[in-house]
């Protein structure tokens, strides 16, 4: 069997469709795809990097991919709100593909671009050209895929020395009535000494379906730039979503990406940092909180190429029932790169029998002037913290929610937005709780709530 | 004065080292029958017949050899082991011995080499109490202490040996932990295994001395794999040493064993390897590829297994000692130093399964990079969905002493359940400037202090080490590390 057939013939039968629709950018990638994934076989449970995950099963789905371009729903702006309290925002929507602004996007105008890639090919030609599928790695058949059937993607770019003042808020949804394969596709260019806050998430509308996203972010940090990008999944047991990150930081620069699961299907995040420049500095963090059948895998790779720099992971997983969870790290130190710090923490809670862990934290370091660690750890709650809490009068459930969000805290405060914060506590405790339903942190649905 | 003695005596033995180089590089000049290079169906009939084995022997090496040739060489390790041209190596080198093969008497060459090695053959030599089978090439030359270790019921002897005399035990144990089809290298020694050494300690019984095998490369262009059984039956326990030299050669040589050790209820067996194979010269040339395949399978309740190892020589190293922990409350240890210099590679560390409830493993590896040379740990922990109550404990350290080496670490950690508690901890650092200025400050050269540090970051792993291992072991990273700080 070979999943990835489908696509290709897929694209064979509909290149033309496909290529009317795309900015021409996005064509001159497609024959180099199309090359890569003739022999190409998508990594199965066990292969090298894939201990836990079966990508072929995922992708041997027969997904709808739309290739017209059909629209399905242009008012989401008035159905789906998903607010962070005491945050303003520049809000802008994907419907599973299609980029929408809202009325709040203009108030970043002056400042900030975004833009699907369709108008910002003509508006910055130059930098698209420079970038658009530059960083990302053809070798990863998930990338070539997305490459071979991208028709529109976002274009983020903050100009040299702009500091954006509201975070960039996009929230992806997932809504049409029948199973479904998206390619989204970010470019993200943080000028010389810019910043921006970033904050993304995947939500589902309808859970009846089967929806697969196929994402590749593409981010470029200039000299002295700061990006924090919060990426956030709450989305449904039946969606599948395969995210591959790619970073490359210029000398001075600061990104932290955190990588939050609360709900999903399936999911595999691919981190690839490349620090290119002295002084910048990287933070990784992922929080997991999975039960039922969710299956979630974190694969980073940070690579030293530049000497003085620091980077620092931290992922934690809270996995109960049937959860998977997976976590691959590996830091590499290339030659003459001294002074490099770098730290990476992998630790794991196992709540449930039937939940599985799987961590493989490396190093490879080719410096000798340098401190890296990594650590790993796989337990369960401190029996004897729970037993003080019940002689202080606070139920088992209680005491072990308490105990587990203290668990994933450190993760949440590593987060640079106050307001984000709060409200990523808020979430944590009601999905411990199990009171988080779908959606529940949309607008919407607390107006239903609301009004019952 | 103290303070300017001791770097005097330290420097001595760096001196000493620093004009030996490699000290156990000397040939010995013995006529050797070696048979013919090449490898096929007829040279593994040869080696069988040559040994005088069993039908039931050569078919399980008939079956090895036609499963290796469906194989190739794996190639995930961190190392750089060339295209090895397999018919280009002889399988069996032995040296004939002037003297009647009775193995009441040696000849005299064998027992000078063993000698010079600091083996001692004679069983008059009683202070260092340790029974040992010498291994010269594919032949084991002698092994001593046997008939008092008979009365206990110890059999310890080659495996060609114990294949004639105990043909049930053999068959019943061989192939049973490292089974033929594990790896490319498990199939190729299957198929042409020359000599080794077996132990069985019967029931209840506690091996009075250290039994020890020392493996001695010596003949050109050949390579050696031995066979190593040990059986320890219930409420046994047996310490068991093995050490390795070779001639200094400018072409690399195979070395490719495997190690199979089975533990029953209650029983304990400690493995303690000192392996410092020629490690190629500074230009990294010649040396030993090392591709060995250990493993102990912790068969019994409450058993226990521990590996020590001190690895600083061969050119390639690519080991990795593990433990199938069956048993309930079966405990898995494994402390390895393994030091690398000029161009060695190594890739070692453990794989710890725990099959059995309540099973505790210990993993302790200190790497130290000097050189351009490559030193990776690699180590698996799996916690099977049964085995509940299980609790791992992973350290590994790396230093690193000069700006062109390398230090890797490939932990993998697998968990089934919500009742087993694994930890992993990994650093890599270079040495502390503070620490080697304050030895500076004190009187101790640069050199000495380093040696010191190393001797101390070592330490935790050393002191697991049998008495007799311990010294040598800790001489022989001063030694290795010579020339290695800048």
């Amino acid at each position: 069997m070979n999943a990835l057939q489908q696509y290709i013939d897929l694209f064979d039968a509909s290149r033309d469709v496909i290529e009317q629709q795309s900015p021409e950018l996005l064509n001159t990638l497609r024959r180099a795809a199309r090359e890569q994934l003739q022999d190409a076989r998508l990594p199965r449970k066990g292969s090298e990097d894939y201990e836990a995950t079966d990508l072929e099963a995922v992708f041997a789905h027969d997904y709808g991919v739309n290739v017209n371009r059909l629209p399905f729903d242009a008012d989401l702006a008035n159905t789906f709100h998903c607010d962070v309290p005491n945050m303003s925002t520049c809000l802008y929507y994907t419907s599973n593909d299609a980029f929408h602004s809202s009325a709040t996007a203009e108030r970043n105008i002056g400042q900030v671009v975004v833009e699907p890639f369709s108008m910002a090919a003509v508006d910055y030609p130059e930098l698209m050209s420079a970038y658009y599928g530059k960083l990302a790695r053809m070798s990863d058949p998930t990338v070539a895929l997305n490459s071979l059937l991208v028709q529109d993607g976002l274009f983020i770019y903050v100009p040299d020395g702009v500091i954006a003042e509201r975070p960039i808020q996009l929230v992806n949804i997932f809504n049409a009535a029948l199973d479904m394969m998206v390619q989204r596709r970010l470019l993200i260019i943080v000028g010389k000494n810019a910043s921006v806050k970033l904050l993304a998430c995947d939500h589902t509308q309808s859970p009846d379906y089967r929806y697969l996203n196929n994402q590749v972010v593409e981010i470029v940090a200039m000299q002295g730039a700061t990006l924090d990008f919060y990426d956030m999944e709450e989305s449904t047991p039946l969606t599948s979503r395969v995210s591959s990150i790619y970073v490359d930081q210029h000398e001075g620069s600061n990104v932290l990406i955190d990588g939050i699961t609360l709900i999903n299907g399936f999911t595999r995040n691919n981190y690839h940092v490349e620090v290119n420049g002295e002084h910048a500095e990287t933070q990784l963090l992922g929080m997991t909180i999975a039960s039922g059948e969710q299956h979630v895998d974190s694969h980073t790779f940070i690579s030293h190429n530049a000497p003085r720099c620091h980077s620092n992971e931290m992922f934690k997983y809270v996995l109960n029932d049937n959860a998977v969870g997976a976590f691959a790290g590996k830091i590499l130190v290339k030659p003459n790169c001294p002074r490099v710090e770098a730290y990476q923490g992998n630790r794991n809670l196992c709540g449930a029998p039937t939940a599985k862990i799987y961590t493989k934290p490396q190093l490879e370091i080719y410096t000798d002037d340098v401190m890296c660690s990594h650590g790993s750890a796989v337990g369960q709650l401190d029996e004897e913290a729970l037993f003080y809490m019940r002689t202080r009068g606070i139920g088992i459930d209680e005491a072990r929610r308490l105990l587990m969000q203290a668990f994933v805290a450190d993760v949440i405060d590593g987060v640079r937005l106050d307001a984000l914060k709060d409200r990523l506590h808020y979430l944590v405790e009601k999905r411990f709780a199990g009171t988080l339903s779908n959606c529940a942190s949309c607008a919407q649905a607390c107006r239903v709530n609301q009004e019952k | 004065m103290k303070e300017t003695e001791k770097p005097e005596k330290g420097n001595q033995i760096i001196e000493e080292a620093a004009q030996a180089e490699y000290k156990y590089g000397f040939v010995t000049d013995i006529e050797t029958e070696v048979i013919p290079k090449g490898l096929d169906e007829d040279v593994v009939r040869r080696i069988s017949a040559l040994k005088g084995e069993p039908e039931w022997l050569l078919e399980f090496r008939l079956k090895a050899y036609r499963y290796w040739l469906t194989l190739k060489a794996p190639t995930w390790g961190h190392v750089h082991v060339p295209d090895i041209d397999y018919q280009d190596i002889s399988y069996y080198a032995a040296p004939r011995q002037k003297i009647a093969s009775d193995k009441k008497e040696i000849d005299p060459e064998l027992k000078k080499t063993f000698d010079k090695l600091g083996i001692p053959l004679e069983e008059q030599l009683r202070l260092s109490g340790m029974a040992v089978d010498a291994v010269m090439d594919s032949v084991s030359v002698k092994t001593t202490y046997r008939e008092r270790l008979a009365e206990l019921g110890v059999i310890f002897c080659s495996i060609s040996e114990a294949v004639k005399d105990y043909p049930d035990l053999v068959r019943k144990y061989l192939g049973k932990v490292v089974p033929y089809t594990d790896n490319f290298y498990a199939a190729l020694n299957s198929a042409v295994f020359s000599d080794g050494s077996f132990v069985y300690i019967p029931k209840g019984v506690r091996c009075p001395m250290e039994l020890s095998t020392y493996f001695r490369i010596n003949a050109a262009q050949t390579g050696q794999f031995e066979r190593t059984l040990i059986v320890a039956d219930d409420d046994a326990y047996v310490s068991y040493l093995e050490g390795c030299t070779a001639p200094m050669r400018d072409e690399n040589q195979l070395h490719a064993a495997i190690v199979e050790i089975i533990v029953e209820d209650r029983a304990e067996v400690k493995y303690s390897t000192v392996q410092n194979w020629y490690p190629g010269d500074k230009d990294g040339k010649g040396g030993i590829y090392n591709l060995v395949t250990k493993r102990g399978l912790c068969r019994g309740d409450h058993s226990k297994l521990s590996w020590t190892q001190v690895e600083t020589g061969s050119a390639i190293t690519w080991k990795y000692p593990s433990c199938v922990l069956k048993g309930d409350h079966s405990t898995g240890e494994f402390y390895s130093v393994a030091l690398t210099n000029n161009w060695q590679e190594a890739d070692t560390g453990t794989k710890m399964i725990h099959l059995g409830k309540n099973s505790t493993s210990t993993i302790v590896s200190k790497g130290i990079s000097a050189g351009h040379s490559q030193n990776s740990y690699r180590g698996m922990v799996k916690i099977a969905p049964k085995a509940t109550g299980c609790r791992n404990f992973t350290q590994c350290d790396s230093l690193l002493l000069s700006d062109t080496s390398g230090a890797h670490t490939f932990p993998v950690i697998e968990v089934g359940n919500d009742t087993s508690v694994v930890e992993h901890e990994a650093t890599t650092s270079k040495i502390n400037e503070d620490q080697i200025f304050y030895c500076n400050q004190r009187g101790i050269s640069t050199e000495d202090a380093v040696g010191l540090i190393v001797n101390g970051y070592a330490k935790e792993v050393m002191a697991k080490l049998p008495m007799e291992f311990a010294v040598e072991a800790q001489k022989l990273l001063s030694v290795s590390l010579e020339g290695a700080v800048g």
